[in-house]
């Protein structure tokens, strides 16, 4: 089975921001490890890094017109931090990865998609 | 279907469905294999009697109808250049030949159940597609027993099986480190439908206590798969005396010649069976705090002290409410409500109802007549109402 899991930072504190300086040096750390960690294991295909969702242009079409609007399609707090693919056994493999994954547990959710092939 | 076949359907189908799942891979083909063969057999045993083991019999049926379809389907998709269809996964032709042959054939009803009750999948549909697949039960009996259109069940159980075959969601007893949360969830699908059985509709206790059966038969190493056994047993032992004239009957008021002594003998036997295992968890607890009520005259400190034990393990208010009844059965009705009142359960109905309860023991009678006011106010079932009015009518 492919899968992608989706990170949803939520509230989890991300460098460069004051949330992200209260951590201590040794809880940053791990959260650096833990994403390493993530992205050398077997099955794991990481993502690319991806902007701030502040940084995002949201894009419709309608009667043919384009409309751009500012900012990411979900509310910033719920925009999509970032991805990867797990190609795994079963989605019991893909939820123990998942719950890995720093933004878990710092205030925000991995979203599991299973990829149809 | 005549009796006989339908004794031979709900004492095999689970144990089928879940051997030709084991062996197919896939819900639906193998639901529809099953039933064939159970189709097959309605015509046959009457005609050339019962063979020696019906349910290998019925799986060995089901897994060659099976393969029948997915060849016929392989050969019309080579015509029509379509995809092929999935392979079965699961040994080759001949291993699989020699198990069916043998009186017994693999038990895969367990890997079934924590599948279903799988927590990837909503509580609902864990229920309802616990309830198709091990107990049996059709469509329409799901829709009725859980009050919801029949549409409704039959999208909830299609949408469950599609997500599990989409998602990878796997088909095993889950490894140790994952064990203990997937059995909870396991435990909690099958006593929520003791529950919803236990109000009165009766099959669905049944069906629970089946499930809490091959449960704690498959599982004989963990105490909690006997505690629960042992807690529906001991519940389902004092039905009888819960209900008289269709009115409900306050616990010290039942009458205890009603109860199931064979019953509570065996809610007992699976006690001792979970404590022996060492099992101190929270359906061992509530097991042994029900093992306490159905014995006369009730020993309320040592309730009270188990409600304590278990308020600890599971962190729940309603817990805490259920130790307040006990501490003021023991003779504290002060000491009770002085822990009633510190429970945050603003909308719960029994919240309210034993503050009135409580109150009115200590004759502080205006509160007790505004607290009874507050429960009926929240009382939904019919026969709950009657007895609320019925002790507010005794307040005078």
């Amino acid at each position: 089975m492919k899968y992608m899991l989706l990170i949803h930072q939520g509230t989890t504190p991300l460098p460069g921001t004051a949330e992200w300086d209260e951590l201590s040096e040794e809880e940053q750390g791990r959260v650096y490890a833990d994403y390493q960690g993530i992205n050398q294991t077997p099955g794991v295909t990481p993502g690319v890094r991806m902007g701030a969702p502040e940084t995002a242009t949201t894009v419709r079409v309608a009667d043919g017109e384009t409309l751009t609007t500012d900012g990411p399609f979900a509310e910033t707090k719920e925009a999509l931090g970032g991805y990867l693919f797990f190609e795994a056994d079963d989605l019991d493999a893909a939820i123990e990865l998942a719950a890995r994954i720093p933004a878990a547990r710092l205030g925000g959710a991995i979203e599991v998609r299973p990829l149809s092939e | 279907m005549s009796d006989g076949l339908e004794q031979v359907y709900r004492q095999h189908w689970g144990r089928v469905l879940a051997a030709t799942i084991g062996f197919l891979g896939d819900f639906d083909l193998a639901e529809e294999a099953t039933q064939e063969a159970f189709a097959v057999a309605a015509e046959r045993w009457p005609r050339d009697g019962v063979p020696d083991s019906p349910a290998a019999w019925l799986a060995k049926t089901a897994r060659n109808r099976a393969i029948d379809r997915i060849r016929r389907e392989r050969t019309l998709a080579a015509k029509t250049r379509q995809l092929d269809p999935p392979e079965p996964s699961a040994p080759a032709d001949g291993a699989l030949e020699e198990t069916m042959d043998a009186t017994s054939f693999p038990d895969e009803r367990l890997e079934l159940l924590f599948t279903c009750c799988h927590p990837a999948l909503s509580t609902e549909a864990q229920v309802a597609l616990t309830l198709r697949t091990l107990g049996g039960l059709k469509t329409p009996e799901i829709a009725a027993a859980f009050l919801v259109p029949e549409p409704t069940m039959a999208q909830r159980l299609v949408r469950a099986k599609n997500k599990i075959k989409a998602a990878g969601i796997p088909f095993r007893v889950p490894p140790d480190h994952l064990l203990p949360e997937r059995l909870a969830a396991v435990a909690a699908v099958v006593y929520l439908i003791f529950n919803a059985g236990y109000g009165g509709r009766g099959e669905l206790a049944a069906e629970a206590l089946r499930l809490g059966r091959a449960l704690a038969e498959l599982m004989p190493d963990e105490p909690e798969a006997h505690g629960l056994l042992a807690l529906m047993l001991l519940h389902d032992a004092r039905r009888e005396a819960r209900f008289a004239d269709g009115d409900l009957v306050l616990l010290a008021d039942q009458d205890s010649t009603l109860w199931d002594t064979e019953e509570i003998a065996a809610g007992r036997a699976a006690l001792d069976r979970a404590l022996a295992l060492r099992g101190r968890g929270p359906y061992v607890v509530q097991a042994a705090i029900a093992s306490l009520h159905a014995e006369l005259p009730r020993d309320w400190p040592q309730i009270a002290a188990l409600y304590a034990e278990l308020a600890l393990l599971t962190g729940s208010p309603v817990v805490e409410l259920n130790r307040a009844v006990a501490i003021a059965e023991a003779g504290d009705p002060a000491a009770a409500l002085e822990l009633v009142e510190r429970l945050e359960l603003g909308e719960y109905l029994y919240l309210h109802s034993t503050r009135a309860e409580l109150l009115r023991r200590l004759e502080r009678t205006g509160e007790a007549r505004e607290a009874y006011a507050r429960a009926l106010e929240l009382v939904d079932d019919e026969a709950e109402r009657r007895l609320l009015e019925r002790r507010r009518a005794e307040l005078g």
